[in-house]
């Protein structure tokens, strides 16, 4: 059922943890649904220094989310809004249909990551004033 | 992972055949290619091979007449025969047909079907363990009931169903009572007279017969109509040259685990008590699903918090051990099992479950290996996760 890929990314995920003092954190999906998933960027000049995730959800979930913060981990803010479920999906040899959906959710989370360092820069910003 | 050992707690799924099974059988695949419907003594000697069989199986649940055993091609058509079978003679007498929440989908659906050409369905209640709330029943139960289908023993969490007491509350009624047996009968004694059911399936891979082989005991006075026309075998009820081998195997699948029963009751119990035991006491947050007790000897159906149950599929098929899980995620339709839910469980928890079934090749060490290895996976898949006590009482 799932690639090679998958499974290692599965069963020696990447960057799995809390980055207590996260800049940008990023949560979707909720457990009624089997998953779930919180996304931790620490950010320097633009670029993501550090990444971390932690999952609840299936083999697919964890896959996706260890290969999005591989993915994303060094690139600049607007580049790492440019990975896509797709991309991330590809980047796994391709997911099974029926998880496409339901499990590929990592992307997500990383934007939501970024998009909460933009308004916590936005609201520093503002205090400053 | 290939040289690593495989502990299969997924019997339910498929067991092997017998050796002694699969050697009665043979002579049906070569020398012994008799057509039961022939007059002459090829064709008489295949009649009598079938008759050995319905016999053999009619004595594992004490059927009153071997002639009441209708062999099929499996727990799905038997399901479908009695169910389709009963409301299309009776459909004068009544359109009602009562089930429990806990049922197979081969018994749901068959009604969902029914619905749909006119017959009227209630999916009754059961309680936390899985028990068929016998209140409700005997609410529901009325002239205009032809049929109650009731499950033995629920495949996923292993819950004996009262199926006496639900026998006195249907016939009092004047309805039918169907029971599916599949996951029950070569476990626990099963005896049609003293239950007073009037239909049930029985399935033969269950008894480490072959696949593809089934039966369903149909009480002398029942009649019901076939889903199979042709030419008129299996007393009408199902038509169609038999599987020869498929029935000789059965017959002697049952035969053996008829005699074996006591033996494998009181060994396969034992295994399964120590493995809730040894699952449930070193990891907190961890649950057994169905009855604490009252459930057929190879189900283990437990459930852990904050983790979902196809991750931890796949860390036990890593590691050599097989099992299945009442997860969305491992079913086809997306939906967490409806059987977990109908006990009462949130979807999160149902997500979070797995199920063990084991059989008579189960050993103690198979049992200690998973043992072994369920802290590792469960505590890894949890420092994982995002959820905490907590965020699961939000």
């Amino acid at each position: 059922m799932y690639s090679d890929k998958v499974l290692e990314n599965f069963k020696n995920p990447k960057n799995t943890g809390e980055i207590p003092d996260a800049d940008g954190v990023g949560t979707v999906g909720n457990p009624v649904c089997g998953d779930m998933m919180t996304m931790y960027i620490k950010v320097k000049n633009n670029r993501i220094e550090d990444i971390k995730f932690k999952t609840f959800g299936c083999g697919a979930a964890i896959a996706t989310s260890s290969m999005t913060t591989q993915m994303a981990k060094g690139k600049t803010l607007e580049e790492a809004l440019q990975i896509s479920r797709k991309d991330v999906a590809s980047e796994l040899n391709g997911l099974p249909p029926v998880k496409m959906h339901c499990s590929n959710l990592a992307a997500d989370a990383l934007h939501a990551a970024i998009q909460d360092y933009y308004k916590k820069q936005q609201t520093k910003t503002e205090v400053k004033k | 992972m290939s040289t690593q050992k495989i502990v299969n707690l997924d019997y339910a799924a498929g067991k092997p055949v017998d050796p002694r099974v699969k050697e009665a059988m043979m002579p049906y695949l070569e020398k012994s290619y008799g057509n039961p419907s022939s007059l002459h003594s090829m064709g008489q000697e295949a009649k009598n091979a079938i008759n050995q069989a319905r016999k053999q199986i009619a004595e594992l649940i004490n059927a009153e007449k071997h002639e009441n055993i209708i062999f099929t091609s499996g727990a799905t058509e038997s399901n479908n025969l009695a169910i389709k079978g009963i409301a299309n003679r009776y459909k004068d007498r009544g359109t009602k047909i009562l089930t429990s929440k806990v049922e197979h989908m081969s018994v749901v659906n068959p009604i969902k079907y029914l619905t749909t050409k006119g017959f009227d369905s209630v999916f009754l209640p059961v309680d936390k363990f899985g028990l068929l709330d016998l209140d409700a029943l005997e609410k529901e139960v009325d002239e205009k009931t032809i049929l109650v289908t009731v499950v033995f023993a629920n495949n996923e969490i292993g819950t004996i169903e009262p199926i006496k007491e639900i026998s006195r509350i249907v016939h009092a009624k004047n309805a039918f009572l169907h029971v599916d047996a599949t996951a029950t009968a070569g476990q626990i004694p099963i005896d049609v007279q003293d239950l007073g059911v009037d239909a049930l399936t029985i399935s033969s891979n269950d008894m480490y017969g072959p696949k593809g082989i089934g039966a369903l005991y149909v009480r002398e006075s029942l009649r019901i109509e076939p889903l199979m026309h042709g030419g008129g075998q299996e007393k009408g009820l199902r038509s169609g040259t038999e599987n020869m081998p498929g029935i000789v195997g059965f017959g002697r699948a049952a035969e053996i685990t008829k005699q074996e029963m006591q033996t494998n009751m009181i060994k396969v119990t034992k295994l399964r008590d120590r493995l809730i035991e040894g699952l449930l006491k070193p990891l907190p947050y961890t649950f057994l699903n169905g009855h604490p007790t009252n459930r057929v000897p190879d189900n283990v159906s437990v459930r852990y918090s904050f983790i979902e149950g196809e991750s931890m599929l796949l860390s036990l098929d890593m590691n050599g051990v097989l099992v299945s899980s009442g997860s969305a995620c491992a079913s086809k339709t997306l939906e967490p099992s409806h059987v977990l839910l109908a006990t009462g469980l949130k979807h999160e928890e149902a997500h979070g479950s797995i199920m063990f079934t084991l059989s008579r090749e189960s050993s103690e060490e198979d049992i200690e290996y998973v043992i072994g290895l369920m802290p590792n996976i469960i505590n890894r898949l949890r420092e994982m996760s995002p959820l905490t006590p907590k965020e699961l009482k939000k």
